[in-house]
């Protein structure tokens, strides 16, 4: 019951949470900007610098944020529920590694530097075809184990690639590139970034949000939810492409960012009763929230150096990770 | 209206076969208990008249062919209680057993009052309202078993299919859940449970079906069914029989000397 | 007559730097305002740009590890390659490389930069495109030619020396050498030795295995003197006990910092290189 009541304002804090930190974000960056001016500058027509900077600088960064946040919350909490497993994530359907082989293959080959939008488009494949071989070993009566070892085993051998291509590329310059890559950056991505990503992404929120009455059932085992009208095969259709469709994305333009999809549905599930229909809308505004945060630390720490956003998720997410796990056994004990 | 009504169901379990041409039906107000030893093809039956489980003959539920139905009417004429007692999450008792109640609702829509009317009766029947605010993941075996009773009667059809029910309830909430069904088959629903507890068995239900190595070997009042010649070559066991308070007792005493 | 003559001379003088004029007048102003983000750019920039024509460089450029020229390039701007920070610095030419950053070279070129991008120089060939290249964009061309002279000329008494035919592994962290196609490849030639990664068959950057390089016996074994102050695994190799035993005599520290780009002072390595081998052959 009481529950009950502080899931509405549970929702309304972290949609106030994100919209603050969009506006946070807005507002850092090398030009002094005054809050008002750049507000401003936003909503102006007009064409001077400060507008620039804010429309076709900012703006993209602090959109990508939350959109790439709100997808890992997302997809984090839907796979969660889905696979029933608390310690499920994103990357573990193997798309991350996929988007990034297909990122990487574009460095290597040189088409990234042949035109701007190969990477992104490239990472897309990739993310397009490990949902279509994991689809494919998982059957459509699949269950959730076969989905987990066929995502496993993507994930491997998109991983085993890239190594390769890292290892016999013989341009150092190439395999730093790459490596970058893979740690994830929103540095200076712009509104044709947002254009590319926003549909994909928002395709995958539909595709996952529609699946909280499914989740909720199958908190019972996946025979009881078939017997209470849930459609298995809907379900794990709705559940890998709708990753697919706005991880794939997020990597695409973003890299792969870790951690955020794992830990954002952990920490909010006690909040929300564990129910898991309630926890897809709380991880979406937690994960924006998470990752609007990396990338407002990423821009204060160090200026300068171009910290990864990856890096920082990981070094966030690992230690508390750890804490959950010190939590958990005391707990057991 | 037949509830239930299979006729030549066959399955197969990787090329293992596991039921044979099986056929039976429910009417409404019987309450049926679905025996035999282990092995026997009890859960495989009850999982394939759900479509659980791909099968080849003919499965009527609710007067429609079953195939031409899709989850969704399925689960308005027929409640599944699974052996395995799975609650992923922890979530409140309160949240379980509303959880009955979503195949009668579309999309996103909430609890009507008489959704709430019929969570707090099937709490009620079940004995588990005190627990209503509890994490059902903290619950004992027994209490958890009860909740999803209480989960499986919420979704007020009119056919209930129970796999082994009583197992790891203490006696009076054995006894309390066997009058349930009893009480649920006297309202013209009908309920198929499997046991093993011959004695609840024999006591309790208006007719039971014997299944062995996947046919059906004996279809009928517990008497008929129920017989020391049946105990010792299907169970392989002795039993005692008797009468307390007008209603059969069954007790097995020994194994059956080959 | 002489009238006559005079003013067809005059006549023709001023055609003829009418003609000079008109491609200057055809093609872009002259950049007043260049950014450069991209460490060899900053270097050839700074060596080919006229006074006050560059007014930033990257912030590798004022590391000596990664550049020659770290004291020039404390007297500009710095900027890290970031989208807003240049955006800021309303350049009016921007010279990247052509592994720069996709996202911000993209970005710039949204925002309605130029961007021109460079790829690393793989030879002396390209290193005098490169500086030709960046005069031109720079209305510099002489200067520029003055540069490519300077090269010639240094190429030129290279060659003088007759070729010691000694040979030379270059072995860096992480056991990298340079193969045929890589600027360190020229570099060795144009000191007149024989580089061992050419001669085993390695294109490009690629790892050498320590026993191969033992067995191939270098007479001159180039080592980067970069100390980063931070150990790594990569450099492990170095501290081998059979790579010390092989280098104590016959290694060289090579410098580095002019080596990574292309420019005139790359020949100070090979000049380098000349007399060590010359040594040797005293020895």
């Amino acid at each position: 019951m009481s529950a009950d009541r502080h899931y509405p304002l549970l929702l309304t804090l972290l949609a106030a949470a994100t919209l603050a930190l969009f506006l946070l974000s807005l507002t850092v960056g090398p030009a002094g900007i005054a809050f008002a001016d750049s507000m401003k500058a936003l909503f102006s027509d007009k064409a001077d610098g400060v507008a620039l900077i804010m429309r076709e600088i900012r703006l993209p960064r602090a959109i990508l944020g939350g959109m790439i946040g709100a997808t890992l919350g997302l997809s984090g909490a839907a796979l969660q529920g889905y696979l029933r497993n608390p310690l499920a994530e994103p990357g573990l359907l193997g798309i991350s590694a996929s988007a990034s082989l297909g990122a990487v293959l574009a460095i290597y080959t040189g088409l990234s530097a042949a035109f701007a939008l190969a990477l992104p488009l490239a990472a897309l494949t990739g993310a397009v075809a490990a949902v279509l071989v994991v689809q494919a070993l998982a059957g459509q009566r699949g269950g959730a184990l076969i989905v987990i070892l066929a995502g496993i085993a993507v994930t491997s051998f998109a991983g085993a690639m890239t190594s390769l291509a890292l290892n016999l590329s013989p341009n150092p310059f190439a395999a730093l590139e790459i490596m970058f890559w893979m740690l994830g950056s929103l540095t200076d991505r712009s509104m044709v970034h947002v254009w590319l990503s926003a549909p994909f992404m928002l395709v995958g929120w539909l595709m996952l949000g529609s699946l909280g009455r499914a989740l909720d059932a199958l908190t019972l085992g996946s025979e009881t939810a078939a017997s209470m009208g849930i459609e298995l095969r809907k379900v794990q259709f709705l559940a890998v492409f709708g990753t697919a469709a706005s991880v794939g994305a997020a990597t695409a333009v973003a890299g792969a960012i870790g951690f955020v999809g794992l830990v954002v549905p952990h920490i909010l599930r006690p909040l929300v009763g564990a129910r898991p229909s309630r926890l897809l809308p709380a991880s979406a505004l937690g994960g924006a929230c998470v990752v609007l945060t990396a990338d407002i630390l990423v821009r204060i720490i160090a200026p300068e150096r171009d910290l990864k956003l990856g890096v920082l998720t990981a070094i966030v997410g690992a230690p508390f990770f750890l804490w959950l796990v010190f939590r958990t056994r005391r707990s057991l004990l | 209206m037949t509830l239930l009504s299979v006729e030549n169901l066959s399955v197969e379990l990787g090329h293992r076969p596991v039921l044979h041409r099986l056929g039976f039906a429910v009417q409404p107000g019987e309450f049926i208990g679905l025996i035999g030893p282990n092995g026997a093809g009890k859960s495989t039956l009850l999982r394939s008249v759900l479509n659980l489980l791909p099968a080849q003959g003919q499965v009527r539920l609710c007067g429609t062919d079953a195939a031409a139905m899709n989850a969704r009417q399925r689960a308005a004429c027929v409640a599944y209680l699974a052996q395995e007692r799975e609650i992923a999450w922890a979530v409140p008792v309160e949240m379980v057993v509303a959880l009955g109640r979503s195949p009668h609702r579309p999309g996103f829509a909430a609890l009507t009052d008489k959704d709430r009317a019929i969570v707090d009766a099937a709490m009620r029947r079940m004995d588990v309202e005190a627990f209503r605010h509890r994490i059902a993941t903290e619950l004992s075996g027994g209490e958890k078993a009860r909740v999803l009773a209480a989960r499986a009667l919420a979704q007020d059809t009119p056919l209930l299919l129970a796999d082994e029910p009583t197992a790891g309830l203490d006696p009076a909430h054995q006894i309390a859940l066997m009058r349930l069904f009893d009480s649920l088959a006297a309202d013209g629903r009908s309920v198929v449970a499997s046991l093993h507890d011959l004695g609840l068995a024999a006591r309790w239900c208006s007719r039971l079906i014997l299944i062995d190595k996947g046919r059906i070997v004996a279809d009928g009042p517990p008497a008929s069914v129920l017989t020391p010649q049946s105990l010792r070559a299907i169970y392989g066991v002795e039993a005692w029989f008797g009468e307390a308070d007008g209603a059969p007792i069954v007790h097995p005493l020994d194994l059956a000397t080959p | 007559m002489m009238i006559l003559r005079t003013a067809l001379s005059c006549f023709v003088a001023a055609v003829l730097g009418m003609a000079a004029a008109l491609p200057t007048f055809a093609a872009e102003p002259t950049p007043r305002r260049i950014v450069s983000m991209n460490v060899c750019t900053d270097q050839l920039a700074m060596l080919i740009a006229g006074a006050g024509q560059l007014h930033s460089v990257s912030a590798l450029a004022g590391d000596p590890r990664a550049s020659a020229m770290a004291d020039e390039a404390r007297a500009f701007a710095v900027n890290h390659a970031l989208a807003e920070e240049i955006f800021l610095m309303e350049p009016d030419l921007i010279l990247a490389g052509t592994f720069s950053a996709r996202a911000t070279v993209g970005l710039l070129r949204r925002l309605g930069f130029r961007v021109e991008e460079f790829a690393p120089a793989r030879s002396f060939a390209d290193v005098r495109d490169n500086i030709r290249r960046i005069g031109a964009l720079l209305h510099r061309q002489e200067r520029a030619a003055e540069l490519v002279a300077q090269l010639d000329d240094g190429l030129a008494r290279l060659r003088a020396g007759a070729p010691s035919g000694r040979t030379i592994a270059l072995y860096e962290p992480n056991s990298y050498t340079a193969g045929a196609g890589t600027l360190a490849n020229d570099i060795f030639t144009a000191a007149g030795l024989v580089n061992i990664a050419e001669r085993l068959g390695v294109t490009g950057s690629t790892r050498l295995p320590l026993e191969q390089l033992i067995m191939a016996k270098p007479d001159l074994i180039g080592r980067s003197s970069s100390d980063y102050g931070a150990p790594a695994l990569a450099q492990e190799n170095l501290v081998h006990p059979a790579f010390r035993a092989l280098s104590r005599q016959d290694a060289i520290d090579l410098p580095v910092a002019k080596m990574i780009c292309g420019a005139p002072f790359t020949l100070d390595a090979a000049f380098m290189l000349q007399d060590a081998a010359a040594k040797q052959e005293r020895r």
